[in-house]
Order: structure tokens, then C-alpha cells, then sequence
């Protein structure tokens, strides 16, 4: 009895702690964002509601809780409706392992990057369901480009994840951080961190690799037929999985909590919110590519890197050990 | 029987009812999108069998490569078969039965071959079930199997390699 109830108190404090963190990530990252994108632009953004406009995005995710949800007709209704949850479900199992501190993380297990990875894909999955199901020719083309992409960026990640987990010879994220302690991966393995963040951008498909979801072609991609707080669940799903990529970056090269002075949990967020403005300022710098010159990017530069990379890395641990 | 009114007994109910019922959906449902879908949850619920046996890693690549690559290949091929909209024609009986019979048959030498097998728990077999370990029996032990997999990755590679040949929109000319 003991046992259940110490156990049930840390899952319902892990789910709460991660529900809030997750909607409060989501509410400063849309604020921040178009802050960001406001002033690369030489405009000020939302100026109206609270400090600078700091409560901007509580007004619109109130008018969104307000507003109705239409499901249109000759949809595929069940796949339609069960898009936004399979969408949301990765985003939460993939906190589950992320060492906030070396005390603040919910479960330490030996496979948390697989599970981070292995859970991400679910990610394109939803994206196809929503975009198949809408029965609307935008959101399924939106979908077929995301499979597409998703699926030629996801393996110069992965490959590039291998050249750290070799090095760190764990899967386990809490051993790659503590392996970290002198010298941040991102020193040993610069090529590596370059590819981590150009596929980390494109999985998450932020501009300008956001052509899934291309406004100027393909009005909202796989979400226009969502509407009010089922849109919402995939906007903030974008917004979660930028946390998670850059939290796992963080963990791989930026030696994740380690830093002089301050807290380790402080450590940890501000090098996530670094490289999250980084992929921002990425949005705001560089137009969309086409959807051939993406692909070839992928498979006719970044795999090969990444596989180079991996073999590099595997001959000097075989010589230096 | 009072074991499977536990928590874990629950939970092992749920995984086998969840590749139970994905299967049915995958080999059932008359929308080949709905069929993929299926699979999808029924390698989950395979996934979940491994978390099981104590095979976290097992299951994470489960998850990784058949949930996330081969259905995700598997509707590559959909967008590249036949329209969707188009009506199927219903299902011929015949077929039906020589697929029943087919898998009827896999699943009974199956069910013999685990029936004559005598079983030893992994932990009386050894201790140590590490990642390492199963890459070093990989690359020693069995090595003709691995080599065996990488042959049929090798010619799944140049079939595509043939069928992607000619390139788009050359076939007319």
C-alpha cells in the first residue's frame, strides 16, 4: 500500500509539474516568438495586453477555449479526432526522462534516449492521420511532404545521436550529462551539433523547413481543417517538441545542467532557451526551401556527414581506448 | 487467475488486448489507411509485450523501427498505390480462405514449436543480457543470421535501386 501510494504521488506530481510546464513553455514561447520576430523585423509586436504584451498569448488561448470546434463533414471521424492526442502523447512521455538537474527528473531509465527518439515518431504518424483523415487536398499534401521529410531528416539524427551515444557508451541521459563535466561534447563534436540542429529543426518542422504546414501554399497544411482547441493541442504539440529538441541538444552537446554559480536547473533552461531563440532566429532568417532542394539536402549532404561523422568517431575511441 | 486482477496482470491484459485488436483492425478494416493504422497499434501493443519480458531496449526499437520506419514506409507505398476514393471490389471468398489456411497454418507450427520447446527463464541461462552482450553474440555466435538479414536488406536496396531506374515521367518517352 505504502509503495502505491509513494508511487502514485510522484506520477501525479511528474504529470502535474510536466502539464504545467508544458502549457506555461508553450504560452512564453508564442509570446517570445513573435517578440522575436517583431524585432528582427524592426517592428515592436504585441504591446497591449500586460507588460510588453506578456499576456498576450493568455488572451488568445482564452479565445480559443471560446471558440467552437467544427467538424466538417465527410471527415474520417475517429482518425480525425484521436490526430491531436496521438500528437500530444510523445510530447509527454518524452519528459518523462529528461534530467532537469541531477535530482529533477522523473525517471532515470537506461534507455531514455531511445525512448525520446522511438516516441518521436509517432509525431509524423499523427500528422498523417490528421492530414488524412480532414479529407481536404491541402492538409493531405501537407502530410504526404511531412512523412517525406520527416522520415530523410530522421536518419542523419539518428546517425548523428549514435557518434554521442558511442562516446557516452549509454543510452541513459542522466551518464551523458555527467560525462559532460570538463568538456561539452559540442567541443569534441562540432559537425555533430551542426547536423543535430539543422535535422532537430526540420523533425520539428520549423522554418525553413517548414514546408508541411507552407502557409503561402498549402493554407495551414495538416491542421487547416482544425479549428479552436484542437488546433491548439498541435500548436502547442510544435511548441513542446522545440523544448524537447533542444533540451535533448542540450543533454548531447551543451553538457546539459553543468555550469559555475548558478543552479543546476537554471543551467539547464537557459541553454534549452538559447538554442530555442537560435531555431527562432533560424524562422525569421532564412526563406522556405522547395520541397525537392530539402530532400536532396538531406540525402545528398547531410547523410552522408552524418555517417562520416559516426565512422570517424567510432575509429578514434577504437584508437584512443 | 487472481494474478491477472493485479496491476500488472491489468496492464498485460490491456497490451495483449491492444496487438490483439490491432491485428484484427490490420487485416480487417476495408480502408487501407485504417489497416495500416492498426498495425501500428498492434507493434505497440508488441512493444509493450517486450516492456514484459524486461526488455526495455527491445521494445524502445520495436517502437523506433516497426511503428516509426515500416509504417511510416508502408504508407509511402499507399500514397504511391491506387486512389483511395475509388471503390473496392469485395472480398473473394477463395481468397479468404487460402489466407486463413496460410496463416492458420503459421500459427499452429508456431504454436507446436512453442509447445516442444523446453523454455528456460533468461536469468537462469545467464546474468548478463546487456546491449553489449547481444552485439557481441551478434557478431560472433550468430553471425550467419545477421549476415542472412543484411543479404535481404542488400537486395531489397537494389530492387528499389531497379524500380526507381527510370526515374519520373521518363516511361512516356
Amino acid at each position: 500500500m505504502q509503495f502505491f501510494l509513494a508511487e502514485g504521488a510522484r506520477l501525479g506530481l511528474g504529470l502535474i509539474g510536466v502539464i504545467s510546464l508544458v502549457a506555461v513553455n508553450a504560452l512564453f514561447l508564442i509570446w517570445m516568438e513573435r517578440k522575436v520576430s517583431a524585432h528582427i523585423q524592426l517592428r515592436p509586436g504585441p504591446m497591449e495586453v500586460g507588460f510588453h504584451g506578456a499576456l498576450q498569448t493568455i488572451a488568445d488561448a482564452l479565445k480559443l477555449i471560446g471558440k467552437e470546434l467544427i467538424t466538417p463533414e465527410d471527415v474520417d471521424k475517429l482518425i480525425y479526432l484521436l490526430a491531436p492526442i496521438v500528437m500530444f502523447l510523445p510530447v509527454l512521455v518524452s519528459f518523462l526522462v529528461i534530467p532537469f538537474s541531477p535530482t529533477l527528473l522523473i525517471r532515470d531509465l537506461n534507455v531514455g534516449v531511445l525512448l525520446i527518439f522511438a516516441f518521436s515518431t509517432l509525431t509524423v504518424l499523427a500528422i498523417l492521420m490528421a492530414g488524412w483523415a480532414s479529407n481536404n487536398k491541402y492538409s493531405l499534401l501537407g502530410a504526404i511532404r511531412s512523412v517525406a521529410q520527416n522520415v530523410a531528416y530522421e536518419i542523419p539524427l539518428l546517425l548523428t545521436a549514435m557518434s554521442i551515444i558511442l562516446m557516452a557508451g549509454s543510452f541513459q541521459p542522466s551518464v551523458i550529462v555527467s560525462q559532460q563535466a570538463k568538456v561539452w561534447n559540442i567541443f569534441v563534436q562540432p559537425l555533430a551539433f551542426l547536423l543535430f540542429i539543422i535535422c532537430g529543426t526540420a523533425e520539428t518542422n520549423r522554418a525553413p523547413f517548414d514546408i508541411p504546414e507552407a502557409e503561402s501554399e498549402l493554407v495551414a497544411g495538416f491542421h487547416t481543417e482544425y479549428s479552436g482547441m484542437r488546433f491548439a493541442i498541435f500548436f502547442l504539440a510544435e511548441y513542446t517538441n522545440m523544448f524537447i529538441v533542444s533540451a535533448v541538444a542540450t543533454i548531447f552537446f551543451l553538457g546539459g545542467w553543468h555550469g559555475p554559480f548558478l543552479p543546476p536547473v537554471v543551467w539547464f533552461l537557459l541553454k534549452v532557451y538559447a538554442l530555442i531563440f537560435l531555431m527562432m532566429w533560424f524562422r525569421w532568417t532564412f526563406p522556405r526551401l522547395r520541397f525537392d532542394q530539402l530532400i536532396t539536402f538531406a540525402w545528398k549532404i547531410l547523410i552522408p556527414l552524418a555517417l562520416l561523422n559516426l565512422i570517424v568517431t567510432a575509429f578514434v575511441l577504437k584508437l584512443v581506448r | 487467475m487472481s494474478e491477472l486482477f493485479s496491476l500488472a496482470g491489468l496492464s498485460f491484459l490491456m497490451i495483449v488486448g491492444m496487438t490483439l485488436g490491432g491485428a484484427f483492425i490490420a487485416v480487417g478494416a476495408r480502408n487501407i489507411f485504417h489497416n495500416v493504422l492498426g498495425l501500428a497499434l498492434s507493434l505497440f501493443g508488441v512493444a509493450g509485450i517486450f516492456l514484459f519480458l524486461n526488455s526495455p531496449f527491445l521494445a524502445m526499437m520495436e517502437i523506433l523501427i516497426y511503428v516509426g520506419a515500416i509504417c511510416i514506409a508502408i504508407c509511402f507505398a499507399i500514397m504511391l498505390s491506387e486512389p483511395l476514393y475509388r471503390p473496392r471490389p469485395p472480398r473473394k471468398p477463395i481468397k479468404l480462405l487460402g489466407a486463413g489456411l496460410g496463416a492458420g497454418l503459421v500459427f499452429v507450427v508456431l504454436a507446436a514449436l512453442v509447445k516442444k520447446t523446453a523454455w528456460v527463464p533468461a536469468a537462469a541461462r545467464s546474468d548478463d543480457w546487456s546491449v553489449a552482450t547481444i552485439g557481441h553474440y551478434l557478431l560472433t555466435k550468430y553471425a550467419l543470421i545477421f549476415e542472412a538479414i543484411s543479404l535481404i536488406l542488400l537486395v531489397a536496396m537494389l530492387g528499389a535501386i531497379v524500380n526507381a531506374k527510370n526515374g519520373r515521367g521518363r516511361e512516356e518517352s
